[in-house]
């Protein structure tokens, strides 16, 4: 049996990278002794596929992989529940598992399938120039926005404005929603946006770098990324974004 | 007592591995901190990923958040691009357990692994905000301690640390806990720092340098005594009796990124007898003691579960040796209730063909290659650092490796030993040349790497006296190879620049004069001099020239039976006319046996310590190489005399 797990990683946990992610999986899953399905050939590796890769230092309410369950593991799906509980036990402090279903054997893999991704950014105000609101709006009413960026060793301008599907600022209902230990000490503007991961992805810095001003040298985003955390995938059926892990369509669950 | 982690978390994203930095390991423990207990801070000066596994800091760090009294934290060396942003902003070294300032602690003990790291113990002392100089510390500062092995000769280090342990540490830090606490109690008075240091060089093994005082003759000691009554004119290193006492680590620490060694360790056992002249590591932590095979096997059993690791190391100096060692790992091996057939690793191997059969049954189908450590290229210099494998020990090793489907076999030799001629170095290659000949019998893809580094001689150990060879002449010696090995198919050779060798040569037998040179390349910026892109050589003799100190007297000459070595106070439990009558034995070529299953040729460990080798064999192990049935009657045909440094080829 294949199954897609969703889990969250929140806290101190979040400045491991995904290569790391992909270790503490292979223990969690002896140490909850499941056997996972192995591949075959001279070096044999759990049969486990990871979705997009969560940079490291952010945060996410969803992240996913799917594991080929070894026949010999007897598990059966009625007892998908309770191994939730067990890989939640098994796993390191700040992650934890959120969703377990079966997967079946010809659904899209992650890392093909997901087309976008909602995250929530806490960024901090820039001391000279326009204010993270007027950003956001400057981006929103943009059709190009333009950002420098390495391929290959080689500079690139890019337009990513159409990779960046919504943007706006947080409201309460929706910070409300989030983990309640979430933001810790941290402070900044509050943003939420959809951003591509078809093709050349845009990542969350990369959109911090387009909403606080030029410097020479160039900003560290992470000087004004203060948080971001990961709270939905989509993929899309018919022509529409839905959630990877319900298939509830976007406008449900989007902005909640 | 504050955690630093809302100062902390904002760096994290801005450096390299910020994994290194935030604890949560399987295994780690929930501090509880409280009023009267004493709080250890147990450092590793190195990185992260090079401290995380080592075993004596995971064995201490366990027992002492056992004791009612004790509660212990880790701290890792920050790398460079974190401590710029610690030292720009004014955060001080901190715990990856509760992000605890250094300075909260009440000890701050170093596990000194290598003598390359010194300058990193200054530089986190610093970090810290403690004062380097052990003099300038008020009773508000942390007591700084070093152990493990570097710390046997810890005079170079005397200006920067309140106290040394030597030897084993599961017994002592118990005894140390309760000085400690009792001083917490009185109230850390003005002044009760030296009373508490006092206090603490009563205890068997622990070494305070401050209360002794070093007289010089010129370049030379005169003498080395206790400044007060009472104060042990001789400090012996602890030993545990008995292993099987300690099943420790219980709960090992499994780390949440990827560090070197990432896999189970369970040792099973500790000391070494076979008598190698060069190592300082067997000559320090004799006797043999062999942990139960049955503990060996619940160790490996709970570790796996406890950590979900799939594969496990059984280390020991030479785990070959251990005489459970096939039941162990035939019981391990096929069984899928120790956690689905760990993979089993085997390091430090003896070269013989009963080893090579070992490693092929944990390998499964697995040939990646295998190590083999002849150390010198002949037999004679063999027999001159008592490493007493003969070539047909070798060849049989290596003959049944490619039998058993190995295609790579990888040699480790040291070279500027004692009494080294370009034949010995010649050796080198002509020995890989013959195990590249044994290979292609069976495979066309038969090939050799030799490794080669460069010898640091150490302290307590036979070879104390001699003059280390210096760095060109290293050089030379490992281009020798190098030229060699372009001529001859099947022969990589891999080798460090030996540079380094000159620091860790001056930090190992130096004295309390070296101090103010490793002060100087630590505020120069010489931190990290493991790595080699931190480390300069200018650095260090700018340091000595500054300190119009000689690097011939501290590293490259030889010394005589009458010196007063920098280390004389402290021992390790070996006689020290047992180490001159080893050290002139092996300049006559006298091979000496392995005392396990030969008569007790008195040390002076055990008899000095009241305790024995736990073996559970009386046999020694079956095809055991090295100093078990080689003809050794060949000794003392030439005698060797060592005359000035240049009879050695130093220049």
């Amino acid at each position: 049996m294949k199954i897609r797990v969703s889990y969250s990683k929140l806290g101190k946990i979040r400045f491991t990278g995904h290569r790391d992610v992909a270790h503490m999986w292979e223990r969690t899953m002896r140490k909850a002794g499941i056997a996972v399905a192995m591949s075959v050939g001279f070096t044999p590796r759990p049969k486990m596929a990871f979705g997009l890769a969560l940079p490291t230092g952010a945060e996410s309410l969803i992240e996913l992989i799917d594991i080929t369950l070894d026949p010999a593991s007897g598990v059966t799906a009625d007892q998908l529940d309770s191994i939730a509980d067990r890989l939640s036990t098994s796993l390191p402090v700040g992650m934890s598992v959120t969703g377990i279903r079966e997967c079946a054997g010809t659904e899209v893999s992650l890392q093909e399938g997901v087309v976008a991704t909602t995250w929530v950014m806490l960024v901090a105000e820039p001391d000279g120039g326009p204010d993270i609101a007027s950003a956001i709006e400057r981006v929103n009413n943009s059709a190009e926005v333009l950002l420098t960026r390495e391929r290959k060793g080689e500079k690139h301008l890019d337009n990513i404005r159409p990779g960046i599907l919504e943007l706006r600022s947080a409201d309460a209902e929706l910070m409300s929603s989030l983990p309640a230990d979430w933001i810790g000490e941290s402070v900044g503007h509050a943003i939420v946006a959809v951003l591509t991961t078809s093709g050349r992805g845009i990542r969350p810095t990369e959109l911090v770098e387009v909403l606080v001003p030029e410097s020479d040298p160039p900003i560290n985003p992470w000087d004004h990324l203060n948080r971001v955390l990961r709270i939905n995938q989509w993929i899309e059926r018919d022509g529409e974004r839905v959630d990877v892990l319900t298939g509830r369509a976007a406008h449900t669950s989007v902005s909640a | 007592m504050t955690s630093l982690w809302s100062r902390l978390e904002p760096l994290l994203a801005r450096v390299r591995k910020p994994a290194r930095y935030i604890g949560c390991e399987d295994g780690a423990i929930v501090p509880q901190h409280g009023h009267g207990k004493v709080a250890w801070l147990l450092a590793y000066p190195d990185v992260y990923e090079v401290g995380l596994p080592n075993q004596g800091l995971q064995i201490l760090y366990e027992i002492l958040n056992e004791r009612p009294d004790a509660v212990a934290e880790r701290t890792y060396a920050p790398w460079v691009d974190l401590e710029a942003l610690m030292r720009e902003r004014g955060i001080p070294l901190f715990s990856v357990d509760s992000h605890r300032a250094a300075e909260d602690f009440d000890i701050l003990a170093f596990n000194l692994s290598s003598e390359l790291v010194f300058t990193n113990l200054l530089n986190m002392v610093d970090l810290a905000g403690v004062p380097v100089r052990a003099e300038l510390r008020s009773p508000t500062d942390p007591i700084v301690m070093i152990g493990g092995h570097a710390a046997f000769n810890p005079e170079p280090m005397a200006d920067f640390i309140d106290v040394a342990v030597l030897g084993e540490g599961e017994e002592v830090i118990g005894e140390i806990t309760e000085v400690v606490r009792e001083w917490k109690a009185s109230g850390r008075t003005e002044g009760s720092r030296l009373a508490v240091l006092k206090a603490l060089a009563q205890i068997p093994g622990v070494y305070v340098p401050s209360l002794y005082g070093v007289e010089y003759d010129g370049e030379h000691i005169r003498e080395i005594k206790p400044l007060y009554a009472g104060v042990p004119e001789r400090v012996m290193k602890r030993t545990v009796s008995d292993l099987g006492d300690w099943d420790y680590p219980r709960n090992p620490l499994a780390p949440i990124t990827e560090v070197v060694h990432d896999r189970l360790a369970v040792e099973v056992f500790r000391g070494c007898t076979r008598g190698c002249r060069f190592c300082q590591a067997g000559m320090i932590t004799r006797p043999v003691r062999e942990r139960p095979a049955e503990q060996v096997r619940s160790m490996i059993v709970d570790g796996l579960q406890r950590t979900g690791y799939n594969e496990v190391s059984l280390t020991s100096l030479s785990t070959a040796d251990f005489s459970g060692i096939e039941s162990v790992i035939s019981s391990i091996v096929p069984d899928p209730t120790a956690c689905g057939a760990p993979t089993v690793s085997l390091p430090s191997l003896r070269v013989d063909a009963f080893t090579v059969g070992l490693a092929a049954k944990v390998a499964g189908g697995r040939r990646s290659g295998l190590t083999f450590a002849p150390e010198a290229g002949t037999w004679r210099l063999r027999t001159v650092i008592n490493k007493l494998i003969t070539e047909e020990d070798l060849y049989g090793a290596v003959e049944s490796a490619f039998a058993s489907g190995w295609s790579r076999a990888k040699l480790y030799f040291l070279t500027g030993l004692p009494t080294e001629t370009d034949i010995d170095t010649q050796g080198i290659i002509d020995l890989a040349a013959g195990c590249v000949a044994v290979g292609k019998r069976h495979t066309g893809r038969a090939n050799v790497t030799v490794s080669i580094g460069g010898f640091v001689p150490k302290s307590h150990t036979p070879f104390q006296w001699f003059g280390q060879n210096s760095v060109p002449e290293l050089r030379r010696k490992i281009g020798l190879v190098r030229d060699a090995a372009t001529k001859t198919k099947g022969v990589n050779v891999k080798w460090h620049d030996p540079s380094a060798s000159l620091a860790e040569g001056l930090a190992s037998r130096g004295d309390r004069r070296i101090g103010a040179v490793i002060e100087r390349v630590w505020r120069d910026g010489g931190v990290f001099q493991e790595w080699s892109e931190y480390f300069k050589l200018d650095r260090w003799l700018d340091a000595m020239a500054a300190e119009g100190l000689s690097p011939d007297f501290y590293i490259t000459r030889h010394r005589d039976e009458k010196e007063i070595l920098p280390w004389h106070h402290l021992s390790a439990g070996l006689h020290q006319d047992f180490l001159w009558q080893d050290w002139r034995a092996s300049l006559n070529e006298f091979g000496l046996e392995d005392c396990r299953w030969t008569p007790c040729y008195d040390c002076g460990v055990c008899t000095g310590d009241g305790l024995e080798h736990i073996v559970a064999s009386p046999i020694p192990p079956a095809g055991g190489s090295q100093g078990t049935g080689q003809d050794l009657s060949r000794g003392g045909i030439t005698p060797v005399t060592l005359r000035s440094k240049s009879s050695v080829g130093a220049s």
